[in-house]
């Protein structure tokens, strides 16, 4: 047989081969960034947590509404004096690796994020000052001080069960070969190219589990994301861009799905580490100034063709604790001289205006400069690389650093690291004891009313003082092909797989 | 991209003693193809030069109303994200381009030929360390190097050139080195040291002169490799600062567009690709017209 | 010749020392703290302290370097500290990647190159000869980001021809395979070959001009068998050696290519570690790449001087 023969039969050959895989059994998921470790413990990106979703059940979850639904677990208890949680674990449970999910393994996980030397978890779990176990199916958080904000962190990675046996092997490279009690189990990463999961035989809700595998592929370029679903090449991605929404609207194959974020995009003000002593952190006023020099709503329909929300809080307007009394205000060119007259500032206002880099950053940062220009604030933008910048942050390089914070379920977690004096993300240095205190109760009741009673007068003040400006709040924009069905879209971004299936 | 026009090393030796300037400057003119990288590059400097006098719009103007549109008799290549004029930009992006392209080799020159006229002229040790730094520095990849360097000094255009000096320098000194070994055998180099003078005045007054014509063929083809690598910083956002145009920055803030506004994208690449070509040719041409084997 | 190749395989130790110094201090050199970048919006400071101990952080940068050196000589690279991947690990994942797509590019850059600076040269002053110079400057002219965002806007979003990004490796389907390397390949290697299709012309020309042509003309030859069986033989010599040579321009021009197309090889590894600040990664991917582009330089030294036995001192 010569060569030429021997090539086209092998290639007839492939083609049949490639031609028989052709029912589709995995689900492919086009995510914007190569995630961090896969360890629960100390993955700490965004993205990670939406590949943890497919393969880490946490003790409780969220639903459409934000309320807190057991997942792992089947129920939790608080004492009257907000010390101790006992909660309920869901029985037959198994890891990937077999081994039962009991209170003693559920003690041993939530031990892990407290103790790994290099857990991210440790701050988020600082209240819990031990664990006990109860019965084989009941375990107790003993507090040093009552934390509301703790259920809702136990609906995150601190909540993510790991197996006992896998993580003691393992050590600080569990994340490699992640074993937990989720839908789909860990098969093989390539990094920056794709994740694989295969479905998980013994999941305690294998019932809603249709699809056989699972494959995240990170792709950086939205555009790029955006032509490979359009081409079938994924079935589904997270974070189109707002200006693509049209695009996605006008093709029949696919669905757009939205949710208010829970974070916040706002500009952190320099006010107690600014060695310049900039104008800005030297008095309110100036700061109300840029505040009102901002058009919200145009910058809005500028950058993001009207899909964000504008904001003026660390929760969107949609938010449970949205304090509605304290409404997004407009843009007052002339009350914003007045203000700028009235602190006694020579104009223009020079102001150092640090970003990370990033076209969309770029874009909003510039066109918040144009708009503060007529104000009379002279602002110098300084795109930094995402690498610099906190190292920036943290040593008060900057008068305004524009930043976007990706949220958490519990309003805390958008407040307090970064207005808390001396928190570990306040890199402005803001330090206001009324509303220090104000923090600290937010944190010492569960009951809603009187939460949202507590952050009304936090809001007053921050809204007054300004240690953050917030901007606008994104809109989570997921989209699918219509052939993937029973797609919910969570207010945490993240994407559940239990339910879906394709037509 | 870059190494391709970086590593083409022309070789230019002995020279007729009349007026051997004149003569490539008339062989240079013969040649369509230089002529026309020169006044292209010409009309880019000139346009650079006089930018405020000849654009339509202010270039960093935005307008809320004119986002991302296309080509119109009032904005000749179209609106970008911000509703500033692309052409007005493209103008101005010359100036970051041109001054990177520029300023970089001259760095590069500054620091590689005194360097590379030590190696050659001393030998022995010196030569041997700064051959090998020279090698070791050649075998990082050259983006790697600029992207490092860049990130180090803190993303803006003047670091960015610093940047890209120091990544395109080795080349200098290895072509100088080169060249040095060649001419330090001549005769009149040697006359020159029978009769007693330093080694430096030697260096800078006998050899750098014969060395020029090689020089500046490199240099021509290393500005079109930096004016690429300006633009591929940029592009990766340790460049020109916005709202400061510059061709590489503005591909970045393009490719976020290029379903809904692709003439973001084509015409800083189109003005890349102009100038780079030029630069080429015009380094042909005067690689050509100054080889005394061509006739 | 012995005593050539000897003094040039020791040339190399203080090169390779040399890379590995000036990558290392040029990194402790880059702004912003790995274990801040690492930590993210996760900022605590314990556990930042604590990473740094861990990855000895801490410690004064040439006590770094001793500990990074004596790991290397032993064929540790460390690990990652992102995602606690073995560095060598994650090099072996990705240079075969690296290696589909320059094997294509090189395929591409000789299939066009060559013919076209064999045809330039032989019809020398004509249109063909003008043309084949027209291409090789669009070659070296175009910036490489640029092309592939063009051609990612033609052929996958326009026309939707082909994948916009990612990877397939060959085993697991070739034609996916291919269909997603074939325009980063095509980027890649449209550069090199406008080089190599200059330095063919100039070759052939040389070689044309030769005695044996003339005498093989003379012999009543036909100007097909002179011109592929006498001159090209001739010609091609120094054109491989110069192939050799521009596989490190390759291994540099990965570095935005991959980017471009989301191609999981070593370019995209590299930036993206120089942006993370994964040290160990940055240093063991320069050192593998360094070692790969100082080796094939002295191939084609030592070939270069295999050909011309003048050379030879």
């Amino acid at each position: 047989m010569n060569p030429m023969r021997l090539a086209i039969l092998a290639s007839a050959l492939l083609t049949s081969l490639v031609g028989g895989v052709q029912a589709q059994t995995a689900l492919r998921i086009g995510i914007a960034e190569d995630p961090d470790i896969l360890d629960p413990s100390i993955g700490r990106t965004y993205v990670g947590r939406i590949v943890f979703s497919a393969f880490c059940d946490k003790l409780f979850d969220i639903d459409e509404k934000l309320n807190i639904v057991p997942q792992l677990a089947l129920s939790h208890e608080t004492s009257a004096d907000g010390k101790e949680m006992t909660i309920k674990l869901r029985p037959n449970v198994k890891f990937h690796d077999g081994e039962p999910l009991d209170a003693e393994a559920a003690k041993f996980s939530i031990e892990r994020h407290m103790t790994l030397p290099t857990s991210f978890r440790k701050s988020e779990l600082a209240s819990v000052d031990h664990v006990e176990v109860v019965d084989p199916l009941t375990i107790k958080l003993v507090l040093k001080t009552p934390y509301s904000p703790l259920i809702a962190q136990l609906t995150d990675r601190s909540g993510m069960m790991v197996s006992p046996k896998a993580a003691k092997e393992a050590g600080d490279k569990f994340g490699l070969h992640p074993i937990c009690a989720g839908p789909y189990k860990f098969v093989e990463r390539v990094q920056q190219d794709r994740m694989v999961f295969e479905k998980f035989a013994d999941y305690w809700n294998k019932d809603n589990i249709h699809i056989d595998r699972v494959v995240f592929l990170p792709i950086v370029d939205a555009t790029v994301r955006l032509a490979n679903l359009k081409s079938g090449g994924l079935d589904l991605i997270e974070r189109v861009l707002a200006t693509d929404i049209k695009d996605v609207r006008a093709d029949s194959r696919l669905v757009l799905s939205t949710a208010p974020e829970l974070g916040y995009y706002g500009l952190t003000v320099n006010i107690g580490n600014d060695k310049a002593k900039g104008p800005l952190s030297q008095s309110a006023k100036v700061r109300q100034a840029l505040d009102l020099s901002i058009d919200r709503e145009a910058l809005n329909q500028v950058v993001f063709n009207g899909e964000f929300t504008p904001g003026n809080q660390w929760v969107s307007p949609t938010h449970p604790y949205y304090q509605k009394a304290f409404p997004v205000r407009g843009r007052d060119i002339a009350k914003a001289k007045a203000l700028l007259k009235e602190a006694g500032v020579a104009s223009p206002v020079s102001v150092d205006y640090m970003i990370p880099k990033g076209a969309e950053n770029e874009a909003v940062a510039q066109v918040i400069q144009s708009m503060a220009a007529e104000a009379g604030f002279d602002i110098k933008i300084r795109a930094v690389e995402f690498a610099t910048t906190f190292k920036q942050a943290q040593a008060g390089e900057f008068q305004i650093f524009q930043i976007n914070w990706s949220g958490r379920i519990d309003p805390d977690g958008n407040s307090y690291i970064f207005m808390r004096s001396k928190a570990p993300q306040n890199d402005g240095g803001y330090a206001n004891p009324e509303a220090d205190k104000l923090m600290e109760d937010g944190r010492l009741t569960a009951n809603v009313d009187e939460r949202k009673a507590i952050y009304a007068k936090l809001t007053k003040i921050v809204l007054d003082d300004l240690p953050i400006i917030y901007i606008y709040h994104r809109t989570l924009l997921i989209a699918h092909t219509t052939k993937l069905q029973g797609y919910r879209q969570m207010p945490d971004g993240l994407v559940r797989v239990v339910g879906l299936k394709f037509k | 991209m870059t190494e391709a026009a970086l590593s083409a090393t022309p070789t230019t030796q002995a020279y007729e003693l009349d007026s051997p300037a004149r003569r490539a400057r008339r062989r240079l003119f013969k040649r369509k193809a230089a002529v026309f990288g020169l006044v292209v590059i010409t009309a880019f400097i000139l346009l650079a030069a006089l930018a405020p006098l000849v654009v339509p719009y202010d270039p960093i103007a935005t307008s809320w109303s004119l986002v991302r549109k296309p080509p119109t008799a009032a904005h000749w290549f179209g609106t970008d994200e911000l509703g500033r004029d692309i052409l007005s930009r493209v103008v101005y992006g010359a100036r970051a381009s041109l001054l990177a392209g520029l300023i970089s080799v001259a760095i590069a020159l500054g620091v590689g030929v005194p360097l590379g006229l030590l190696a050659g002229y001393r030998g022995g040790f010196v030569d041997a360390l700064i051959s090998r730094i020279t090698d070791a520095m050649l075998a990082c990849p050259f983006l790697i190097l600029a992207i490092a360097l860049a990130a180090f000094l803190g993303p803006s255009l003047g670091n960015a050139m610093i940047a890209i000096g120091i990544s395109a320098t080795p080349i200098f000194i290895r072509l100088t080195r080169g060249q040095v070994l060649v001419v330090k055998a001549e005769d009149y180099v040697e006359a020159a040291r029978a009769l007693g003078n330093p080694p430096w005045r030697i260096a800078f007054s006998h050899i750098l002169p014969n060395i020029l014509p090689a020089l500046l063929v490199q240099a021509t083809l290393s500005i079109a490799a930096a004016i690429i690598a300006e633009a591929a910083l940029s592009f990766l956002g340790l460049g020109q600062q916005p709202p400061a145009p510059s061709w590489g920055s503005m591909l970045n803030a393009a490719q976020r567009f290029l379903t809904q506004a692709p003439w973001m994208a084509i015409w800083p690449g189109l003005a890349i690709f102009l100038v780079v070509l030029s630069l080429n040719l015009l380094g042909d041409g005067l690689r050509d017209a100054l080889d005394p084997r061509q006739r | 010749m012995l005593n050539f190749l000897a003094r040039r395989i020791v040339q190399i130790v203080p090169t390779l020392f040399f890379v590995s110094v000036l990558i290392f201090s040029l990194q402790q050199l880059l702004p912003g703290d790995p274990a801040l970048v690492m930590a993210g919006e996760e900022r605590d400071p314990a556990v930042i302290e604590q990473i740094r101990q861990q990855y000895r952080l801490d410690q004064p940068i040439p006590v770094q370097y001793v500990y990074w050196l004596k790991g290397v000589l032993s064929g540790n690279f460390g690990e990652s500290l992102r995602n606690k991947m073995p560095v060598r690990e994650l090099i072996a994942q990705k240079l075969p990647v690296t290696l589909q797509l320059g094997s294509m590019a090189m395929l591409i850059a000789l299939l066009i190159g060559i013919p076209a600076g064999i045809v330039s040269a032989v019809k020398k002053g004509t249109a063909w000869d003008y043309g084949a110079n027209l291409f090789a400057l669009w070659g070296i002219s175009t910036p490489n980001f640029w092309l592939g965002i063009m051609l990612i806007f033609l052929f996958s979003i326009e026309l939707g021809w082909l994948p916009a990004s990612g990877y397939v490796p060959l085993t697991e389907n070739w034609r996916a395979s291919l269909a997603a390397t074939i325009m980063p390949a095509f980027v890649l290697g449209n550069a090199i070959s406008a080089v190599l299709m200059r330095h063919t012309r100039s070759a052939m020309l040389q070689v044309l001009e030769s005695d044996y042509v003339r005498t093989a003309r003379a012999k009543g030859l036909s100007e097909r068998s002179v011109i592929l069986k006498h001159a090209m033989r001739n010609a091609l010599t120094p054109i491989i050696t110069l192939g050799a040579l521009e596989l490190g321009t390759l291994l540099s021009g990965a570095v935005l290519t991959e980017q471009i197309f989301s191609i999981p090889g070593f370019g995209k590894l590299i930036v993206d570690a120089v942006f993370n600040r994964d040290y160990a990664v940055v240093q063991g991917v320069v050192l593998v790449t360094a070692t790969v582009y100082i080796t094939l330089n002295l191939v084609a030294d030592v070939a270069y001087v295999l050909v011309n036995p003048r050379l030879r001192g």
